[in-house]
């Protein structure tokens, strides 16, 4: 797992490709690191964006208003749950209890965590996802 | 990180003076400290409430596989929903949790303690790893701890990948394992084949920090608070419709109007003990005490006032369980469909009383059948809703 884990931190997919070399290198059968793949919510074949917006959908951030939080982000994202931008830079998901019930509705991006979101705030957050974005381009353009 | 605490009492934890407890413990001999963790009464607080001196006296006793170690693992896969309790010991006393695994470690003989960590969490790992740095450091993790010959112990931190099912401890083992978090047949237990098939304690961040408590403030302290049955302090993760949502610590045996009335949720409809696993409690019963002889629980406690659909709560904890079943075993899996599918009907109010009973007997089945925890567990929610709230559910003419 730590394997898969550090491959999709890097690459933000893990391909078939990727998971026969795996495989190979365990000595195990592929389809047993495809089913550890997609047995865990974390790990994903299909490709994702740079940012993955994981919404808690529990019953807590239910009562604190996550379903407008979720409106808003589907608007100005521009995308539905379960979907990436086509330019790549953002996915959309629903997790489960993120651990946040008493500060909800709350949003985990990549690795950090947001806490009362608001409608409005979502607007940020995406703003400075997209700030950081840049930055991330030029350092690997400089790599 | 943390931009706020949660905390909404003092706990106990904060008056514990540091490795207190390791201290005491290393004067004791490994049976010795078996005995008082079994003497204080506590008991697993993950919410299944296993006696914690009787699963460390069963690795204790339980013989190591050729060239193999026992283990100690810390089961931080904090999913119920409404449970956030670790997630705060975690940032505000990893020490003492650290404490209590080395603790463990020392009475049943274990030389790697492993932290198995929610994905969800990933954001205090670096946190964490400093605190484990430190210690080592400190010689408390290590070669010769504290400067005991033999006594060596380290702990690693494993990341989790986002499946509640893993918070259940064969399936938390599957998945170190690398393996998908599939629950295994029991027995055999944990505590005699576990992590690489050697004997392994797993126990809940909570009731390692407990363990180290008690061996700082003595079995006896412990055992004087709460019920006969409950013994000592319990934290407490409060959300949902009430002025001060956060964790408390409360004795075990508080009546679910106590802690309401602490909390500023005075004249809620009802209360979820236990996460979407536990019960729905509505307001003729909030004499009922919280304890593992009456509503027993892992902390969550979830307030709904007045004005909230019962039914939106029952939709809410099933799609929950639909979507994190592992699938394994038939009863969970589709038994968890049909009752989303049932609860979907009585939205539309299409559901007639017939099929309501045959759902609730579909959930006795889950109840009795499933393999793990998660199964068994998974329609009491929906079940205490219907036996509650049928005036509410039943026959509804407006489509949401």
């Amino acid at each position: 797992m730590p394997v898969l884990q550090e491959l999709q931190r890097n690459h933000a997919t893990i391909s078939d490709f990727a998971m026969q070399v795996i495989a190979d290198e365990l000595g195990i059968h592929p389809a047993e690191v495809y089913g550890v793949t997609s047995f865990y919510a974390f790990l994903r074949q299909e490709s994702r964006g740079r940012f993955v917006f994981r919404l808690c959908q529990t019953v807590s951030c239910d009562l604190a208003g996550k379903s407008r939080v979720a409106c808003q982000l589907e608007n100005d994202l521009g995308i539905g749950f379960g979907e990436t931008t086509a330019d790549g830079r953002f996915s959309l998901e629903w997790a489960s209890c993120l651990g946040m019930c008493d500060q909800g509705p709350a949003l985990l991006v990549n690795d950090r965590i947001f806490t009362r979101v608001t409608p409005e705030r979502v607007h940020e957050i995406i703003d400075e996802c997209k700030r950081t974005f840049g930055a991330h381009a030029r350092q690997a353009a400089h790599a | 990180m943390n931009p706020v605490s949660s905390k909404k009492t003092p706990f106990t934890f904060d008056s514990i003076e540091p490795e207190s407890g390791l201290k005491s413990a290393l004067g004791k001999s490994r049976a010795d400290i078996i005995a008082e963790i079994s003497a204080s009464g506590l008991r697993g607080r993950g919410g299944a409430g296993f006696p914690t001196g009787t699963k460390w006296n069963l690795a204790a006793a339980a013989k190591v596989k050729a060239g193999g170690n026992k283990y100690v693992v810390c089961n931080a896969d904090e999913g119920e929903p409404g449970t956030f309790k670790d997630r705060v010991i975690l940032l505000e006393h990893a020490d003492l949790v650290f404490e209590g695994m080395t603790i463990g470690a020392l009475a049943v003989g274990a030389k790697l303690g492993i932290l198995y960590l929610r994905g969800e969490y990933v954001y205090m790992r670096p946190h964490l790893d400093a605190v484990l740095q430190r210690r080592r450091h400190q010689k408390l993790l290590g070669t010769a701890i504290a400067g005991r010959e033999g006594f060596d112990f380290d702990i690693q931190i494993h990341m989790g990948a986002g499946a509640y099912v893993c918070g259940e401890e064969t399936a938390l083992i599957e998945s170190l394992e690398g393996c998908r978090g599939e629950p295994r047949n029991r027995p055999p237990f944990p505590v005699d084949t576990g992590f690489d098939g050697q004997p392994t304690i797993v126990n809940n961040v909570e009731t390692l920090a407990w363990a180290a408590c008690i061996l700082s403030r003595s079995a006896h302290w412990f055992k004087s608070i709460g019920t006969d049955k409950s013994a000592g302090y319990k934290l407490f993760s409060v959300s949902g419709d009430c002025r001060e949502p956060g964790v408390y610590e409360f004795p075990l045996g508080i009546s679910v109007a106590e802690l309401l009335q602490k909390v500023g949720g005075e004249g809620a409809k009802a209360v979820q003990v236990g996460g979407a696993s536990g019960h729905c409690i509505p307001a003729s019963e909030f004499s009922r005490r919280i304890a593992f002889e009456d509503i027993s629980t892992g902390g969550s406690i979830i307030v709904f006032g007045p004005g909230r659909d019962m039914l939106e709560v029952a939709k809410n904890f099933m799609e929950f369980f639909v979507e994190e079943s592992c699938g394994q075993c038939t009863p969970c899996r589709v038994g968890n469909a049909k009752l989303l599918e049932g609860v979907g009907l009585l939205e539309r109010g299409e559901c007639s009383m017939q099929y309501v009973q045959e759902l609730l007997g579909l959930s006795e089945t889950m109840q009795l059948a499933s393999k793990c925890g998660l199964g068994q567990s998974s329609p009491n929610a929906f079940v205490s809703i219907v036996k509650h709230f049928k005036d509410e559910i039943m026959g509804r003419t407006l489509v949401h």
